[in-house]
């Protein structure tokens, strides 16, 4: 269900050492060889659509200057600003539920401890549509929330068709992820640390945020921008909730479906996969930057 | 303690600590620590010895207030009950073997970090930070990164992040054991010189002899969960109150002899000896036994190895019966393996164990 661009790994030669017997003359051109396959799959499944998918956003009437022309269409603005909202939103709910999950989970043992860290990952299985079904049958006109408030006398609470049901579903499909990765994190502090800072004087909320989110901050960096990125290009989840909801995947799917509009589609194709490896290319260097700093 | 006071002496209070009844039983039933009466002077610098598992850890756990005694225990610092207060409550300084440095700060920042915590202004805690670093020859590293650090710097760094804040007590849990042999002689040194200079009561668990023999004004040795003796090194060396203590600490012969009216005999020989008639097992550390010659030994035997250790020889000598006894020659001794030798032995060094 993403549709985010990963920045694929370039094929390159390896080091080729300096030139030790007869047959080194031969080397260069089987290792071209050999690599052959591999780029050409990389070239036909990704350079080529890639770069199509630019040349038609440039391909319209307007030429290259239709990419600035529909980055200025206010539509399409409010568009980027609400997914932009959205995936930050979802991010920072999920990074905050799934470290107090995730610590939880590593600091205690109980009875079903296994069971529960399984049933956890469980939506990683779900495809969006299954997300956006199950955000129906919670927050819906049939759904378990408005049955309840209606009962209570609060009339029927419904949001499961707007942002409000989106941003469940994208908390709900992006925890088990990031709880995963808190947890490997987790597993790997040292208690020491958390000792010593006590034995300083520490209160446990300073210990907190002077040992353990300092220690957790690489797997919370990686793990909120995939989290971002994957919210970013969703589209399954809103596809069922409502064709109305106003996020980039789903203008992409109006404007190339509905209006036929290809040359605009492609181009927020592109402003969308830009984006989102940005923000994956930025938390990689600052996450990277604080490995080496925990190291 | 006012600060002109710190400017050129760095001393802390020396506060007694008292354990009473302190037991430890972990979830699931497993006892770590049967229950332990121990008072600790001030000032003193008391070790806990034995082999892992044996509870000192547990013990110096207690202390810290990291873990709590079971119910009945008490732990006092001077007067004051403490049993009921976490460890950020008690003002304790703690040194872990692994150093437990905060690796998203510089030295300074470590060290700083409970005066920050305490809320100490800025300009009082650069200051006695930089007094810290300098008693601890830190301070041409004090904006390094941790892992920028040797080994040793680091366990330096973790000491003047400990005492930085004038603590109650200083606990060390295996603090050298991490380090490479050479660093930790001279890291020892300068463990013990800070210890006798600072005047405060300090806790230190090991497994090493070497170093307990070195750094405690007493020695708690420890086996299985219970305290096997309290002593001065050379009280637990000479005088090991029992096999086990013997046993750990340094190296002890056995030998068997039987009583009887006032005589004791080993071997061949007869020695004057007072005590119950009847078979008793003799304890005699190698440097207590002598070799000698035909005439005047006690016991023989044929040398089984020799070991040269520069200053002396290290001899195994197989007796006709009974176990084999380490024994010490001269440095320049020619004996060697197949040599036979008799042993002297000196009635007074001998220690007879229940």
């Amino acid at each position: 269900m993403s549709a985010c661009v990963q920045d694929a790994p370039l094929p390159h030669r390896p080091a080729v050492r300096p030139p030790a017997g007869p047959g080194w003359t031969g080397e260069p051109l089987r290792l071209a060889a050999l690599l052959a396959p591999a780029a050409a799959v990389f070239a036909a499944f990704f350079l080529l659509p890639l770069v199509r998918l630019i040349l038609i956003g440039a391909g319209g009437t307007e030429g290259w200057s239709a990419y600035l022309t529909t980055l200025a269409d206010p539509g399409h603005l409010d568009s980027l600003a609400s997914t932009l909202a959205l995936s930050a939103g979802v991010t920072a709910v999920t990074l905050a539920v799934s470290t107090v999950a995730g610590l939880f989970l590593v600091r205690n043992r109980f009875p079903g401890h296994a069971l529960l860290v399984a049933l956890l990952t469980f939506p990683l299985a779900f495809p969006g549509v299954v997300i956006g079904f199950m955000v129906i049958m919670l927050a819906g006109r049939q759904g378990l929330i408005g049955s309840i408030t209606q009962a209570l006398g609060g009339g029927k609470l419904v949001f499961a068709y707007s942002m409000a049901g989106l941003f469940l579903g994208y908390v709900y499909f992006s925890i088990p992820r990031v709880i995963l990765t808190v947890m490997a994190a987790a597993e790997k502090l040292d208690p020491r640390l958390e000792e010593a800072a006590r034995s300083l004087g520490a209160a446990p909320w300073r210990v907190v945020a002077d040992v353990i989110l300092p220690a957790l901050k690489p797997a919370l960096i990686s793990a909120g921008a995939l989290c971002f990125a994957t919210s970013m290009g969703a589209f399954g989840t809103a596809f069922t909730l409502a064709t109305r909801i106003n996020v980039l995947p789903m203008t992409i799917y109006t404007e190339f479906t509905l209006q036929a509009n290809i040359a605009a589609a492609a181009a927020l194709s592109v402003l969308l996969g830009l984006i989102t490896w940005a923000a994956l290319a930025v938390a990689r260097s600052v996450a990277g930057t604080s490995v080496a700093a925990a190291g | 303690m006012p600060d002109s006071v710190m400017q050129n002496s760095f001393h802390l209070d020396a506060v007694p600590i008292r354990l009473e009844r302190c037991g430890k039983t972990f979830a699931g039933g497993a006892r770590a620590l049967e229950p332990l009466d121990l008072t600790i002077r001030g000032g003193e610098t008391i070790v806990f010895l034995g082999p892992s598992g044996c509870g000192k850890t547990t013990t110096l756990r207690i202390i810290a207030g990291l873990e709590s005694p079971d119910a009945g225990g008490r732990v006092l610092f001077g007067e004051e009950d403490v049993t009921a207060l976490p460890i950020e409550r008690r003002n304790v300084g703690m040194v872990f073997q692994s150093y437990a440095l905060f690796p998203n700060m510089t030295v300074t920042e470590n060290v700083a970090y409970g005066l920050k915590v305490r809320k100490i202004a800025r300009a009082d805690r650069a200051r006695r930070v930089e007094e810290m670093l300098d008693l601890m020859h830190l301070g041409e590293f004090a904006g390094r990164r941790i892992d920028q650090l040797s080994g040793g710097q680091r366990q330096r760094v973790a000491l003047a992040r400990a005492l930085v804040v004038r603590p109650r007590v200083l606990l060390l849990d295996e603090p050298l054991t991490a380090l490479d042999a050479k660093l930790r002689d001279s890291l020892r040194l300068e463990i013990d010189r800070l210890l006798r200079g600072l005047g405060i009561t300090a806790v230190y668990v090991t497994h090493d002899q070497g170093e307990a023999m070195a750094l405690g004004d007493r020695i708690v040795v420890m086996a299985k969960g219970r305290v096997a003796q309290v002593g001065t090194p050379r009280e637990i060396y000479y005088q090991p109150a029992d096999g086990f203590v013997a046993d750990f600490i340094g190296t002890m012969n056995r030998l068997g002899g039987v009583s009887r009216g006032g005589t004791l005999s080993i071997g061949s020989a007869t020695l004057p000896w007072t005590g119950p008639d009847g078979r008793v097992e003799l304890l005699v550390r190698p440097e207590d036994l002598a070799l000698a010659g035909e005439a005047d030994g006690h016991l023989d035997g044929t040398v089984a190895a020799a070991v040269f250790l520069g200053d002396r020889t290290r001899l195994v000598v197989e007796p006709a019966d009974g176990p084999a006894l380490t024994v010490d020659a001269a440095g320049r001794s020619e004996l060697g393996r197949g040599d036979r030798v008799w042993l002297r032995v000196d009635p007074a060094r001998l220690l007879a164990v229940p």
